[in-house]
């Protein structure tokens, strides 16, 4: 058995399916060796996008979503997706072919220090020396990526290492890390505390972030949200933790949320950020608004806490676990003044939006199609203007919302909305980006149509990159720079040419006709919207 | 601005020590000084890490370093509860006139002459910070050629906070 073989044979031990990737040289042993196994190899079109296809996977399936690539470009390549689930936690293993051991630091031919490279948006790194090593630090990699506060794990394998003999194959029964234990169960006494103040409250509010969904507890905040009648609103990360038209969410907050929202994040004088960052785009100014708030952080990242709002009660750990703990206790509140309140604030505060006629609304679009979609699709948004409405107007019911919130890269919706598909073949898939995003990732058709991947996928036409538009409209009084989107190509010559179903809508006629013609069966399809190009978020 | 000094235990593997100052370097972070050695153990080094900054911040550093995969364990050393040590070589120019003055500075600070030329000596000196200021101090009547600090390293007085090291 070569150490090329042992790594597909790790793979399999971790219940792996699909590996994205794009071979090279410095990765043949690997891809030869794969071929022996029932793991589905999907040739993404760039090595980015085979990271975000992961995110993806990892998303639905909650276990690491698994890329391969080549040394040099390969794994540079890698980097912004890498980077993209570093920011938002996402479970990753990313393997790379390197130069020969020998030839590294000698600057060969595709010879990258990558594991250098990578160091700040991985959460670890091997450099495979010995291929006899290879189980361990795969059940390491895997344990390491999808444990504590989640994120890409990075092994770098030269291919001298995966061509060596290393006879028998064991893969560890478990992880021996002296070094990494993160904290799970929360401490009992802070979580009394959270009790005695939740007691004291008149206006809690609960602001969940994505570390509720990467815990899988969904259901536990659910049920103390409903026993207590609690006030929830989300982060960015957080849509569809809870469902959009639940009584008790209020929808997002931050500098792109509803001012309802934000205006019970002011108000409240007891906050509960559980798996959220406190971050700049989700609360401005945290210092200010946790002034006289209590501030209660659960988070599994101990270095979250404190690193931008100050927590009158710190709680690390998993916040599945400390939810159910909190549950065992009997919450004495009565928050109905508060929840009337807040229903006046929405009633108060209504979003108004002057759509111009002859145009596609895509506040519109977006929450009809909400409707239309299946009860448990998967909506995976893009970035850029696409990003902030189909936060704000999608209605998540029971199923996903996929965005990334924490780098912000564009392209990520296509691949993203790829690996989803490909985890779960029996949801709708519908991806929904600008004409700017879906450009950085159109090559992905030809793997959809390669691999048959049916997602369909929204473009919203300005031909402007239309967030940075709308920037240098407010910000530089629409001296427009490097922002048109002309030449872009006709997305029905596109769509013919990979073979998929076309549709463009170009105003709100008939609209309810239109996207169910979209959402229509279990092919993929490119739909185009053409959107006002003044249009503000 | 304050200053603390942390101790870590981490895994004695290469690498380990590039993570820790790309942590600090990337997240903006002061370091003042930084040694590292392997332990009793040989799986383990102890690194001594000098780092200034508001509380927030060396709060943070606190936490961002025990993140880390490799770190097994980081704690402050307060200065009442520690003992720091620097080591200092100092290659100072000296004439005939101006020899013997610096051997008795040297006596009175413990300080050992470990190399002497015809027009410089080598002064060996360990202690805390401020024994090295104070003797650096008391050189400034001479040329110093050379200067070469270690940075400290330190350990918690006492017995009772030992992180004790399965093998």
């Amino acid at each position: 058995m070569t150490g090329a073989d042992a790594m597909v044979k790790c793979l399999e031990q971790e219940s792996v399916e699909y590996v994205f990737g794009y071979p090279g040289v410095a990765i043949c042993p690997f891809y030869n060796s794969i071929l022996d196994s029932k793991i589905q190899t999907i040739l993404i079109r760039t090595e980015q996008n085979a990271a975000h296809s992961a995110s993806g996977m990892a998303r639905l399936t909650g276990r690491p979503g698994v890329c391969a690539v080549t040394s040099g470009p390969g794994a540079t390549n890698l980097i912004t997706g890498i980077a993209t689930a570093f920011a938002d936690s996402i479970p990753l293993v990313c393997i790379t072919g390197q130069v020969n051991s020998e030839l590294i630091g000698s600057d060969v031919f595709q010879e990258a220090d990558i594991t250098g490279a990578v160091e700040s948006f991985v959460k670890y790194s091997y450099l495979v020396k010995d291929a006899r090593e290879i189980p361990r630090i795969f059940k390491e990699a895997f344990y390491i990526a999808n444990s504590g506060r989640k994120g890409p794990v990075l092994i770098d394998v030269p291919i001298d290492i995966q061509q060596q003999e290393i006879g028998e194959f064991a893969y560890p029964e478990e992880v021996r890390l002296r070094t990494y234990k993160p904290t799970v169960k929360g401490n009992t006494l802070q979580i009394k505390k959270i009790v005695a103040e939740l007691n004291k409250a008149k206006r809690p509010l609960i602001c969940a972030g994505g570390g509720v969904r990467l815990s899988d507890a969904k259901e536990e905040l659910r049920q103390l949200v409903e026993e207590y009648r609690i006030p929830v609103v989300s982060t960015m990360m957080g849509i569809g933790v809870m469902a959009t038209e639940h009584p008790l969410y209020y929808g997002m907050v931050g500098n792109n949320g509803f001012p309802w929202a934000n205006r019970a994040m002011k108000e409240a004088d007891l906050i509960m950020m559980i798996g959220a960052r406190v971050a700049d785009r989700a609360v401005n100014q945290p210092e200010r608004v946790m002034k006289d708030t209590v501030l209660i952080h659960i988070d599994v990242d101990p270095a979250e806490i404190g690193k931008n709002a100050g927590a009158t009660i710190p709680i690390v750990g998993d916040a599945k676990h400390i939810l159910a703990e909190l549950s065992e206790y009997e919450i004495d509140g009565n928050y109905s003044e508060w929840i009337d309140a807040l229903e006046n604030y929405r009633r108060e505060m209504p979003v108004v939006r002057k759509p111009v006629e002859g145009f596609v609304d895509p506040a519109e679009l977006i929450r009809k199609m909400s409707y239309k979609m299946e009860d448990n699709a998967i909506y995976v948004a893009d970035v850029g203007q696409n990003q902030i409405w189909s936060c704000k107007y999608h209605v998540v019911r029971n199923g996903r919302f996929l965005t990334t919130g924490g780098m912000g890269t564009m392209g990520y919706s296509i691949p993203a909305a790829v690996g989803a598909k490909l985890a779960c073949p029996d949801r709708q898939v519908v991806a929904v980006c600008g004409d700017g995003s879906f450009q950085m990732s159109m090559m992905e058709l030809a793997t959809m149509r390669q691999y048959d991947v049916p997602v369909k996928i929204v473009v919203l036409k300005n031909n402007y990159l239309g967030m940075v538009r709308q920037y240098q409209h407010f910000t530089y009084e629409d001296h427009y720079s490097v922002v048109d989107l002309s030449g872009s190509p006709d997305l029905e010559h596109i769509a013919a040419a990979y073979g998929m179903k076309f549709l463009r809508i170009t105003d709100m006629e008939n609209i309810d006709e239109k996207i169910d013609e979209v959402l229509s069966g279990n092919t993929s399809c490119l739909c185009e919207c053409i959107i006002d190009p003044m249009d503000l978020v | 601005m304050n200053r603390k000094v942390f101790q870590l235990l981490v895994e004695n593997s290469s690498g380990v020590l590039s993570r820790i100052s790309g942590l600090f370097s990337r997240r903006g972070y002061n370091i003042e000084s930084i040694t590292a050695g392997v332990t009793a153990n040989p799986r383990y080094s102890r690194i001594t890490i000098i780092a200034s900054g508001d509380d927030d911040i060396l709060e943070q550093i606190e936490r961002q370093v025990e993140k880390l995969v490799d770190v097994r364990s980081i704690k402050v050393l307060e200065p009442k509860d520690s003992v720091y040590r620097e080591l200092c070589l100092i290659k100072v120019e000296v004439t005939d006139q101006t020899r013997e003055g610096l051997i008795s500075i040297s006596n009175i600070f413990r300080a050992n002459i470990i190399d002497v030329s015809e027009n410089s000596m080598i002064v060996e000196l360990t202690g805390n910070q401020s024994k090295i200021e104070a003797f650096l101090g008391l050189l400034s009547g001479y040329t110093i050629m050379e200067l070469a600090r270690t940075g400290i390293t330190g350990l918690s007085r006492g017995s009772s906070d030992v992180v004790w090291l399965e093998d």
